[in-house]
């Protein structure tokens, strides 16, 4: 076996670490999807491009001249309202209705942000440079960009927030008593269509948290929204609903697994791993669960 | 019955002129009947079925590789073909490519039904959006794995053999035109058959409640997996001459091109009228004319209206013209509306 990784031992240090802090990024994308499935029953699959949009905020900042960290502050603001847009004029005709019926119309969704994306922005893949510098560990031989340690941290500091918003204020008590049980909450006086149009924006906000910062440490193109969809749906699924420190976990691991893939079977095959490995955990979940006589539903 | 008879026959007939009459729309009637046969396959498997899934992509671009593979792969090293790329150092005989292209075909249709049938046991298993989403990942992974492959072209693209001239006729359009037209007819009637037996009965009742189904002693994974076997058929039929039709084959913008064609086929069905006959093939010829109208004034933004194109009809029209028709006229579908329910039912309103 010829492969790099295990000539160079060092290597896997350096897949590990850049595997966990990529993959916190993936968590917090991942909580958003959790979010907005648990409470309004819903499979977005325009996640992705909601990220991406928000990475083109910051790299528009950065464009301008202002430091794209405040992106930051910024993105998840102007993606609360597309958010809240996007649930006023599609996403409320879908709430109630057949789960393949959401899939489709947020397909739609994502098919037309990604073309008013190429369109705006063009086709090229962009960065927005943070100029943080990097670190160099064990001798020089593992180099962690502060960018993405500076990601990895804000993308903690607003998990923890938000998981603190839900808990404590009013909206996200109501957040939470609409997951439970959205007639219950209707009757008791929760206006549940504006808290579905609220979880939804935070959901954008989340993921234009998540942009902004992947724009920062990694790429952005139009057209690569589609994985992170994919990223988010698998963790939730392996996490399970409401089960924040197993999104965490399961974020962490799939970064991991990618950088491992990323590295053995080469860069070309890293996407289409992310995607097979969804396949895998799905077809495992469904024999699991098939000794019991239950399925996935 | 007699009116069904003529309505066929016009048909044929028109498939049959249509090719001489309108010689410039060669390329866009194959495109339409490549586009019907999709549809109607999807139909299978989406609408009669219930499994709506966005992965029949998969078994497409699977019947494009393997006959386009075949085809060159019977005369000629396929691994040097793909490294010269559009370079021909190799040439086709007539009688090599016509035997290459039937054998393809064959190869194209059976193997992804085979595929289709492996994999089914595991993934039918899933459920309602899980299936949808697994069939999603199954397509792009497809796209992704073929794009780094060495010996089918990789990044790079596959380059199909061009047509040979027999004699001094160059007949490309006509040739590709009546195979894909042949493949719907056929097609067509094979799912016609197929819809009037028990079969048929079966997949609705996994679609209406799949618990019961098992419950009334129909064996559901079985009917699912043929099912799909049958959708897979097709669709890698209808691959492998839109391969040849093409005559470039890459593999995520033309093989298992899950963000146009994967969707275009959930679309026509569902905007013809889910689980019936006539739906995919009326939804996909309307989807076919306004998708090249928007093709051809609004380059550029055919994507944008594409979306814009699918969350209104899902939302809006999710029953589809012939549900819509359905609803306007019962009669005409055999249903037995009693005239004073009507009346009241339209006062209501």
């Amino acid at each position: 076996m010829d492969f790099l990784i295990f000539q160079v031992p060092m290597l896997t240090v350096q897949a590990v670490l850049d595997g966990l802090l990529l993959g916190i990024l993936f968590a917090l994308i991942a909580y958003g999807m959790a979010l907005q499935w648990g409470v309004m029953n819903i499979i977005n699959i325009a996640q992705g491009d909601l990220v991406i949009l928000g990475g083109y905020i910051a790299y528009f900042m950065y464009l301008y001249g202002i430091h794209p960290a405040w992106g930051v502050i910024v993105s998840p603001i102007i993606m609360y309202f597309v958010g809240v847009i996007i649930y006023k004029l599609v996403i409320n005709k879908v709430v109630d209705r057949d789960l393949f019926i959401s899939i489709l119309a947020t397909f739609g969704i994502s098919i037309l942000f990604m073309q008013l994306m190429n369109f705006a922005f063009g086709a090229d893949v962009v960065l927005a440079n943070s100029g943080y510098g990097t670190t160099m560990l064990f001798d020089n031989s593992v180099t962690l960009p502060n960018s993405k340690i500076f990601s990895a941290f804000i993308s903690i500091v607003f998990a923890i927030g938000l998981v603190i918003y839900m808990k404590k204020s009013k909206l996200g008590r109501a957040i939470r008593a609409t997951a439970q049980n959205a007639r219950a909450a209707k009757i008791l006086g929760v206006d549940t269509e504006k808290v579905y149009a609220a979880t939804f924006g935070i959901n954008a906000a989340l993921c234009g948290v998540a942009g902004a910062l992947i724009s920062i440490t990694f790429t952005i193109h139009p057209y690569m929204g589609l994985p992170y969809t994919i990223r988010s749906f698998m963790i939730v699924i392996v996490a399970g609903l409401g089960n924040l420190p197993g999104v965490a976990m399961s974020g962490m691991g799939l970064g991991v697994f990618e950088e491992f893939a990323d590295y053995i079977l080469g860069t070309e095959f890293r996407i289409g791993s992310v995607f097979l490995l969804l396949v895998l955990i799905l077809v495992y979940r469904r024999f699991k669960l098939s000794k019991k006589r239950e399925y996935l539903k | 019955m007699n009116k069904n008879i003529i309505l066929y026959a016009a048909i044929l007939i028109f498939g049959v002129a249509a090719p001489f009459v309108f010689p410039a729309f060669k390329v866009q009637l194959s495109i339409l009947c490549i586009l019907i046969i999709l549809a109607i396959t999807w139909n299978v498997q989406g609408g009669e079925m219930g499994y709506n899934t966005f992965g029949n992509i998969l078994f497409y671009g699977l019947g494009m590789y393997l006959c386009a593979s075949v085809q060159v792969g019977m005369f000629f090293p396929l691994a040097e073909w793909t490294e010269g790329g559009g370079e021909k150092t190799f040439v086709h005989t007539p009688a090599q490519f016509f035997q290459g292209f039937a054998v393809g075909l064959a190869v194209a249709a059976i193997v992804p039904a085979i595929v289709a049938g492996l994999i089914g046991y595991s993934i039918l298993g899933l459920r309602g959006h899980y299936f949808a989403i697994c069939t999603l990942g199954l397509g792009v992974a497809a796209g992704e794995i073929s794009g780094g492959i060495e010996i089918i072209g990789a990044g790079q693209g596959f380059t199909t053999p061009p047509f040979p001239k027999v004699g001094s006729l160059e007949a490309r359009g006509e040739f590709f035109y009546f195979c894909s037209f042949a493949v719907l007819i056929f097609t067509f009637l094979a799912v016609k058959a197929i819809y009037s037996t028990r079969f048929k009965l079966v997949l609705n009742a996994i679609r209406d409640n799949e618990d019961k189904a098992e419950a009334m002693g129909i064996q559901t994974m079985k009917y699912k997996i043929i099912g799909w076997m049958i959708s897979a058929f097709f669709c890698g039929l209808a691959g492998g001459i839109m391969g040849g039709l093409v005559g470039y084959i890459d593999s995520t913008d033309v093989a298992f091109d899950g963000r146009e064609m994967g969707v275009f086929m959930v679309l026509m069905a569902i905007l013809g009228g889910k689980g019936t006959l006539w739906g995919p093939v009326i939804g996909a010829t309307v989807f076919h004319i306004f998708k090249e109208g928007f093709w051809t004034f609004f380059l550029g933004w055919q994507y944008v209206a594409l979306g814009v194109l699918i969350v209104v009809i899902v939302i809006y029209f999710p029953e589809g013209i012939m549900g819509w028709l359905r609803e306007k006229y019962p009669e005409r579908f055999g249903e037995v509306v009693d005239e004073a329910d009507r009346k009241a039912q339209v006062e209501l309103k």
